[in-house]
């Protein structure tokens, strides 16, 4: 009897865990004690934040599609890079940055729903989760090779949007590149929580991904909700390009995200991937601690940060299954 | 006046020779019924008579032919979303709240399809569930089965529904429990003039709630008949409502 009312209790519950909490704390004293103890510690945690707030970006993206059709989207730093490309256009057409920053926002929000509504909604409607991944990867081949058949193999040059200046304090250099980084990366995906939490449109997003039959029956258009999803995911990824194509270190070519998207995917990962703020947490977390490790850590090279960020990972899964924010899912037998 | 609808008018709802099937298993043959304006009806029977399909082809959450109306408009082709939007509020077995969300969030979704201001609307189910408001920013997934059911019913007040079809609100209840939903639903009906088709395992209650009743058997309607004359019929309630 009390065996069958605690399986009833625990068929949903939030994860409560005062691992994770803890983990983060120290975390973050950690830094802050080492970017007090030396300059160049903290400007390799500013810069690895901002790296971070890039993976945060294309991370969230792959939540919000995640969130809605437990698939992850193949396709989505193919995507970010095409309108990455939009954006090199616009700019070199003549328009100012930040006028082509906005005008690629709405270019990829169109695109990202178009998109769902010609490549996705088809392949869905007659398969199953597995058809919608291979449909993903699909269109990850297509959409890199027509980036290539429009604006060609060779390197462009994206300009920065903000004055190459370094800021002094303290002793540590700050560069500007990377605060607007940072600043832009969370601004974007706080604007996005803002949405999905007030308004209406937004929470009926929320209940169609979380019980689309039930949000069905309340009159809530599930399908068009998909498809918003996958303009708003399309909107982040191209803040994500944008932002990326800016560093110094990323060059804008066809497969400029291919290296991101894995972090990004990591970063979902550690995250739980239903979480967009476990992907945030996971992504600066990720950021921070491959730039750390490959600048202290002498036979780091950037070779092996990759697998560093999959190290990572399998950490974070042994210890927590479910990812940091993930739910522990019990299903009643 | 047009051809006669079906020899249906005045009906709020009419299903004419409704056919129903899960892949290679017909649930529903020829299934014809009507609900009036304001009328409580409870459709009776057996597991597996069909009862839970006939609420499903009203909303379309099941493939389904034949001829289905709702206030003199056809719902053949109309998938859940448009014919909530018309005005039925389908609360499906297992009560289909957003456990993920909070209380208040859950009502705010039974209002999805309409615009304006909701303050009205709050106030109203506020009335018939006055310890919904203090819990507004509960996680739904927490509350009890008897307030997640509660809480399925008050959304789809927020619908404002012409017709409200309630697919076994005593599930898994305890009996105070059911009859305080029960009651609920008697005033929705009085107060509003709601019409409410209900589908019963608990014949008892249900008949003692509605006016009129059909029962059930392997897909179509075995009998039907007011409440009272149901009861009264031993041979009914021994053979089809086991008590």
């Amino acid at each position: 009897m009390t065996a069958i009312s605690l399986f009833q209790r625990t068929t949903w519950r939030p994860s409560s865990s005062w691992i994770v909490p803890l983990a983060i704390l120290g975390g973050v004293v950690f830094l802050v004690i080492g970017s007090l103890r030396s300059s160049l510690f903290a400007q390799q945690t500013v810069s690895g934040l901002a790296n971070g707030g890039v993976y945060a970006s294309l991370a969230v993206a792959l939540v919000l599609i995640y969130r809605a059709t437990e698939v992850i989207n193949f396709a989505q730093g193919a995507i970010a890079t095409f309108t990455t490309y939009i954006a090199w256009q616009l700019i070199d057409w003549g328009l100012t940055y930040w006028l082509a920053f906005a005008c690629t926002l709405g270019i990829a929000f169109a695109g990202g729903f178009a998109l769902e509504l010609v490549a996705i909604r088809p392949v869905e409607r007659r398969g199953n989760v597995l058809t919608v991944v291979i449909a993903s990867i699909g269109l990850l081949i297509l959409v890199e090779g027509a980036i290539g058949w429009i604006w060609g193999n060779q390197v462009k040059f994206m300009p920065a949007p903000f004055p190459a200046r370094i800021y002094h304090l303290g002793g540590v250099a700050f560069s500007l590149q990377d605060l607007g980084t940072i600043a832009i990366s969370i601004a974007s995906v706080f604007v996005l929580w803002l949405f999905f939490q007030f308004t209406k449109i937004g929470l009926a997003m929320r209940a169609a991904a979380v019980r689309p039959a039930a949000a069905r029956l309340v009159g809530i258009r599930v399908s068009w909700m998909l498809s918003l999803g996958w303009g708003l995911a399309a909107m982040l990824g191209a803040v994500a390009g944008m932002l990326a194509a800016a560093s110094p270190s990323v060059l804008l070519q066809p497969s400029m995200m291919d290296g991101i998207l894995i972090y990004a995917f990591a970063a979902a990962v550690v995250g739980g991937l239903e979480s967009p703020a476990g992907a945030v947490i996971g992504a600066l977390a990720i950021g921070v601690l491959l730039n750390l490790l490959g600048s202290y850590v002498s036979w780091v090279t950037p070779q092996l940060l990759l697998p560093a960020a999959f190290v990572l990972m399998l950490a974070v899964l042994l210890v927590k299954p479910s990812g940091l924010f993930g739910r522990t899912r019990v299903r009643r037998v | 006046m047009s051809v006669d609808l079906i020899g249906c008018m005045g009906s709020l709802l009419a299903l004419r020779d409704v056919d129903a099937r899960y892949g290679q298993v017909q649930a529903l043959r020829r299934l014809s019924l009507t609900v009036d304006e304001g009328e409580i009806v409870a459709i009776l029977g057996a597991n597996g008579a069909g009862k839970t399909t006939t609420l499903r082809a009203i909303s379309h959450t099941v493939t389904r032919t034949g001829t289905l109306e709702f206030a003199g408009r056809s719902l053949g082709r109309r998938g859940p979303e448009s014919t909530a939007r018309l005005g039925i509020a389908h609360v499906p077995e297992g009560r289909g709240t957003f456990a993920e969300l909070t209380v208040g969030e859950n009502l705010r979704l039974g209002a999805y399809a309409r615009r304006g201001s909701l303050r009205d609307d709050f106030r109203r189910v506020f009335t018939y569930f006055p310890w919904l408001e203090k819990r507004s920013s509960q996680q739904a997934g927490t509350l009890s089965g008897g307030e997640q059911q509660m809480l399925a019913l008050a959304r789809a007040v927020m619908q404002r529904p012409k017709l409200l079809l309630l697919d076994e609100p005593s599930l898994g209840l305890a009996p105070l429990v059911i009859s305080e939903v029960f009651r609920i639903v008697r005033e929705l009906n009085q107060r509003e003039g709601t019409a409410v088709l209900l589908v019963e395992q608990n014949a008892r209650i249900s008949l003692a709630t509605a006016s009129r009743a059909y029962v059930l058997e392997v897909g179509s309607v075995a009998y039907e008949g007011t409440s009272d004359d149901l009861a009264s019929r031993d041979a009914i309630r021994t053979s089809y409502l086991g008590y």
